[in-house]
């Protein structure tokens, strides 16, 4: 099952290779991969970032408080629900603004959605096409009509999600500064439950679909950063926290995770004093282990994923698991909301002003937005700090260890490796630039 | 314009293109889930690349998708406009600039360095202000919206293998808000923009709870269309509230590079709140 590290080390000493990839495709965004080769050793390794960085810190400059969570939704479409309530989080804990019980139900609830629209984006639509030497998901809905249906019906449900409460799939209305402008009908929540109750077994496919693919072996010790909660699975809640074993004070997470410019990329890259480490599904499964949830635990089982995973390919592993996990979080959810109501409510207000730190497991890892608000209510700065970002070094150092055993096979297939290492990654790059071609030069 | 667009004849080809953006418009896309098998038997999409790994350069109608906001975009724009018999803006970035224009309120290398800090100076970056795909090259249809709704989307679909031009509304968000059935935000102190904004979108963030933002861009000749009686009824004119409302209207009002608040908004507007 597992790939074998190069036994013909000799001959890959004189290989030379330029590989290519411009735009990586199937990955949020654009970037490229450079790759050059000289006699079995790697001259240049660079993970090109060539989106066009959008500006958003300076986008919010001057903008009403209100206004903010609306602008920095607009980083990313995919994760939108994940902006928002960092924008949220930071607004609120500048402004001293309370949320009711049942917003934070119903904000948890959206988060639940976007993590499982997020995941089944990734794994049916970016990584199955890998797995069948497909380009896309299209010609799998001819080849393997039932499970391509399976998993558009799986993104459906959790699209739904979001729109329930938030009013559309892609950047939810309803959440804003002091809670939930919008309370869901019973059977509208009563629907979903059941939906979701249902699903398990198509996730329990999905992961024997997973579970048959080879899964190639590449381990290399590595810092896990994610958030964790007091009580629960890390989403929404918790403080960061790395698996070199020790917590970090949410206030000091911009100075811990030193953000820099390097010139090949538009989007910045990150480090601790460490050095290199990782955020995501896997950083989480591996920090949050002890809280997954019954299914969510037993799944894992399955997939032969027990902390620490050090294997980046088993990112989508994790993202599995997790999916297990939201599911079963949001009928809690829902049976929770249901108890209560849910009936409407009018928002907290703000009472002060100053900066606020807002931190949240978005799907593809840590999110930290940071605000300082003028008394007149106005953003007067804005720093962000995005997943990818914070992955784009751990990236390259994984493909300069990795490409190394791969190289006495063709270039094609060291082409398709390498991509498929990034893809396992999830990658976004529109985020990112506040990623792919692979290029071997 | 788009009568010498034979699409209809054969199974077209779809691109689909991505600029300066948040690629939401393109998920919207994806969403369509239900109707994405049938859509595939269709048309072929060669041209994908949040989702595929083709790319190509035959294609009949291209879907773009974001702002302009680097000079080497402006070649890719060009391209596109000469490869595609139909361009069609997909999204609020692409039809009017979109919220990224926002940071056009300042001049680049202040922007520049908000972000990049003391490294901006080593960063040979390529960027000027985003403005909407129209101010480069023709473009044949617009998909309002931030982002654009699914049926919307679909529906210009239908049409054009129908070999009809797809409809754009042109009646603003108000007229959409009464027919939902929506108590007007100006009654609960609110303000909105949707007077002068364009509909299709059914006045869906009123129905949510807050009010029109005004994504889909206003209304051809808003002086002419604007829902007059909400604009009677609270003593307000159209160029009041595009002009207190710039999250959308970015590229037309700070077009000439202006700082911020040059002709800031009326007070009337300005202290009233976006939530209740
Ligand atoms: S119009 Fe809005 S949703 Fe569409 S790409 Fe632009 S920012 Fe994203
Ligand atoms: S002003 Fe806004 S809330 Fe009032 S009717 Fe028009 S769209 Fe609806
Ligand atoms: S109500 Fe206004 S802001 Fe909301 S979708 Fe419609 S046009 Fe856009």
């Amino acid at each position: 099952m597992a790939h074998q590290p190069s036994s013909t080390a000799e001959n890959a000493m004189h290989k030379s290779h330029g590989i290519n990839v411009n735009e990586v495709t199937r990955v949020e965004g654009h970037g490229n991969i450079v790759i050059n080769i000289k006699k079995g050793r790697i001259e240049e390794l660079r993970l090109e970032i060539i989106e066009s960085p959008r500006f958003f810190e300076a986008m919010l400059r001057g903008r009403r408080y209100d206004e903010a969570h609306h602008i920095m939704s607009r980083i990313c479409g995919i994760c939108a629900v994940s902006h928002t309530s960092a924008s949220l989080k930071a607004i609120e804990s500048a402004m001293g603004i309370t949320i009711s019980p049942q917003a934070m139900l119903l904000r948890k609830l959206a988060f639940c959605g976007e993590t499982l629209q997020s995941h089944m984006l990734h794994l049916y639509f970016l990584v199955l096409p890998d797995f069948f030497g497909e380009g896309s998901i299209v010609p799998l809905m001819k080849s393997h009509r039932d499970m391509a249906a399976m998993g558009l019906g799986l993104k459906n449900l959790a699209n739904e999600i979001c729109a329930v409460v938030g009013g559309r799939h892609v950047h939810p209305i309803s959440l804003v500064p002091g809670g939930v402008t919008h309370a869901p009908k019973r059977d509208e929540l009563e629907k979903l439950r059941d939906r979701l109750a249902g699903s398990f077994k198509q996730l329990d496919r999905t992961l024997g679909l997973f579970s048959s693919f080879p899964v190639p072996e590449f381990r290399k010790d590595r810092e896990f950063i994610s958030l964790k909660a007091r009580k629960g699975y890390a989403f929404y809640d918790g403080s960061p926290f790395s698996s070199k074993k020790d917590s970090i004070r949410p206030e000091t997470y911009a100075k811990k995770i030193k953000e820099y410019a390097v010139p090949h990329s538009a989007a910045k890259h990150a480090r601790t004093s460490r050095g290199t480490f990782m955020v995501g599904a896997l950083a989480r499964v591996n920090n949050n282990y002890s809280r997954l949830a019954p299914s969510a635990k037993k799944a894992a089982g399955r997939l032969g994923l027990k902390p620490l995973s050090t294997n980046p390919f088993m990112n989508n592993h994790a993202q599995i698991i997790e999916c297990f996990h939201a599911t079963e979080e949001a009928i809690g959810m829902i049976t929770a909301l249901l108890l209560t109501g849910p009936k409407p409510e009018g928002i907290g207000k703000p009472k002060g002003f100053g900066t606020g730190i807002g931190l949240v497991e978005a799907p593809r890892g840590t999110l930290y937005h940071e605000y300082a608000i003028t008394k007149d209510g106005l953003v007067e700065k804005a720093n962000c700090i995005i997943p990818t970002a914070q992955n784009l070094r751990s990236i390259e150092d994984d493909l300069r260890h990795y490409v190394p055993t791969i190289l006495d096979r063709p270039k094609k297939e060291i082409t398709a490796a390498v991509e498929t290492l990034v893809r396992a990654y999830d990658p976004c790059i529109s985020c990112a630039t506040h990623i792919m071609n692979v290029k071997f030069v | 314009m788009l009568k010498s667009v034979p699409v209809a004849a054969k199974k077209p080809k779809l691109a689909f293109f991505s600029f300066t953006c948040c690629e939401g418009c393109q998920l919207m896309v994806l969403n369509c889930e239900e109707e994405f098998p049938g859509i595939i038997e269709l048309v072929d999409i060669v041209n994908f690349r949040e989702a595929m790994s083709l790319r190509s350069d035959d294609y009949d109608i291209a879907f773009v998708e974001g702002s302009i906001s680097k000079k080497e975009e402006i070649k890719k724009l060009r391209a596109i406009r000469k490869n595609a018999k139909i361009v069609v803006a997909l999204g609020a970035c692409s039809s009017t600039g979109g919220l990224n224009c926002l940071k056009n309120r300042f001049p680049m290398e202040e922007v520049k360095k908000a972000v990049y800090g003391k490294d901006a100076r080593h960063k040979p970056m390529d960027t000027i202000p985003a403005r909407p795909i129209d101010s480069i090259v023709r473009v044949d249809h617009y998909i309002h919206g931030c982002p654009v709704t699914k049926e919307e989307f679909l529906s210009t679909l239908k049409a054009f293998l129908l070999g009809k031009t797809p409809d754009v509304p042109n009646h603003p968000v108000c007229v959409d808000c009464k027919m939902a059935g929506n108590i007007c935000v100006f009654e609960k102190g609110l303000s909105c923009v949707g007077p002068v904004t364009r509909a299709g979108c059914k006045a869906v963030c009123v129905t949510y709870g807050c009010i029109c933002w005004g994504c889909r861009g206003p209304v051809d000749d808003p002086n002419m269309n604007a829902h007059g009686e909400t604009l009677e009824r609270y003593g307000l004119t159209a160029d009041g509230i595009l002009k207190s409302f710039d999250l959308y209207g970015g590229y037309r009002i700070y077009k000439t590079g202006r700082p911020a608040g040059h002709d800031g908004p009326p007070a009337v507007l300005d202290g009233r709140k976006r939530h209740a």
